[in-house]
């Protein structure tokens, strides 16, 4: 019988830095002092739990889901699948997955956004899943479109979708990015720059996956997710009082 | 050579962007797809423990109060006990959840989260934390999310053995994460990112 005997600590050099000066608004919403590191306790071992019961019918499929009877959003149709496990490839099961993303022309349904493309008023942009005992988890959509964006003077993001994960702690939590394989706009923004290596930024991107494709409907990209992993000893490896 | 060790790396955080509201709390922007927004409602009327309600905004190094964050918090319950399967110590009060999620008031830019004060909770070495309630604060230009505890500044003895708070060098920056009560059960609690009065955030 092993137990957690807690998260392996953050790889701080492989995440992006809080304040990166390419990407404008970090630097006033970056801290100056040094986080304080200590190792994770039952606070963060823990976390909340979803039950698929909290899902819709629909809540997977964004083609569908802010749609009107018998409508589809506009746009070339995939789905995105892949595992979500921690870092040493154990599937993480009844993760909850939330996404959301621009149009097909690269427009937000939000007040604050501006951009000139058109709405799709059969297009909300948000879906989740819970992955399964396994750790797989799939929705569908319609491929998001790259926009302008106001930092730079001409700056753009690639198409990209945006993904919450939750794992079993609430140390395992994250929020991310996910890109599509063969876009040159990856390596012309700043936000995926902040990323200081590029090995780490090609673990955002997704591939296209022609096996999944379904013919003559959608094609499948997979973006898997690795959360925090924990150390399992055998042992206590820490006296009492120590 | 030795044996190779095989440890994936995490995926890498990106910023949750201005949208993040669309995918995490649809209802808030006016998207009507999921019934209600996760992370509303954490208590009920069974819940056990002293109600409380917590306030606060996120400040920027310029001073001003951003209106695009999402917060959420993670505690346990009044014994002391989280509701997760993870859990080693108990089990949990059935009728509080433990999380919460805030978009903030649009306009002030100010959470709220309706909850119940905490028990405490022992750490690995079996030492007592005082009652805490963790954040975990997201906005544009945050690229990785940010970590951090609110304290209640009443458990004077409690925060005076806490084994996070006593081994903080900068002892003057401890008040940054201790929440003031109005004496009605309504807590004060102002993140602020950088600058004067900068919230000790952790790595954890």
């Amino acid at each position: 019988m092993t137990k957690n005997s807690g998260y392996y600590h953050r790889d701080r050099n492989w995440h992006p830095p809080a304040y990166d000066e390419q990407y404008k608004t970090s630097i006033t919403r970056s801290p100056n002092f040094a986080p304080l590191s200590f190792s994770t306790g039952i606070s963060e071992e823990t976390g909340p739990t979803f039950n698929q019961n909290i899902l819709g019918p629909l809540d997977h499929d964004l083609i569908q889901n802010f749609a009107q009877p018998g409508e589809l959003a506009i746009g070339p149709r995939i789905i995105v699948y892949g595992r979500v496990t921690d870092q040493d490839g154990r599937g993480i099961a009844g993760a909850l997955v939330e996404v959301w993303q621009a149009n097909a022309g690269g427009r937000y349904r939000h007040k604050k956004e501006g951009y000139l493309a058109p709405l799709d008023p059969n297009f909300g942009g948000c879906g989740r899943v819970i992955t399964d005992a396994d750790g797989n988890y799939e929705f569908r959509t319609v491929q998001p479109g790259p926009y302008p964006w106001p930092n730079r003077a001409n700056d753009w993001r690639p198409a990209h979708i945006h993904f919450s994960v939750f794992g079993h702690a609430f140390a395992q939590r994250l929020i991310t990015q996910m890109y599509f394989e063969g876009d040159p706009m990856i390596w012309q923004c700043p936000i995926v720059d902040t990323i200081p290596s590029k090995k780490a930024i090609k673990t955002l991107i997704a591939a296209l996956d022609m096996d999944r494709t379904v013919p003559m409907d959608a094609r499948a990209y997979k973006f898997d997710i690795v959360l925090r992993g924990n150390r399992q000893t055998v042992f206590e490896n820490r006296l009492e009082g120590l | 050579m030795a044996q190779k060790i095989k440890r994936l790396n995490e995926t890498p955080s990106q910023t949750a962007g201005p949208y993040v509201h669309i995918g995490c709390t649809p209802s808030f922007t006016g998207i009507d797809v999921y019934n209600n927004d996760l992370g509303d409602s954490m208590v009920n009327a069974n819940t056990l423990g002293e109600r409380i309600s917590i306030t606060g905004t996120v400040v920027d190094g310029a001073g001003m109060v951003l209106r695009d964050t999402m917060v959420e918090i993670w505690q346990a319950d009044a014994a002391g006990v989280h509701n997760s399967p993870q859990e080693t110590r108990g089990v949990a009060d059935p009728n509080f959840t433990g999380w919460g999620r805030s978009s903030g008031n649009a306009e002030t830019g100010q959470f709220r989260f309706d909850t119940i004060k905490p028990g405490r909770v022992a750490s690995r070495d079996g030492r007592l934390f005082a009652p805490h309630i963790t954040f975990w604060i997201v906005a544009r230009g945050i690229n990785l999310g940010l970590h951090t505890r609110m304290y209640f500044a009443e458990e004077v003895e409690a925060n005076a053995v806490d084994p996070i708070l006593t081994r903080i060098e900068h002892q003057n920056r401890v008040p940054t994460l201790l929440a003031q009560n109005d004496g009605k059960g309504s807590y004060r609690f102002d993140i602020i990112l950088q600058g004067d009065n900068e919230t000790i955030f952790f790595d954890i």
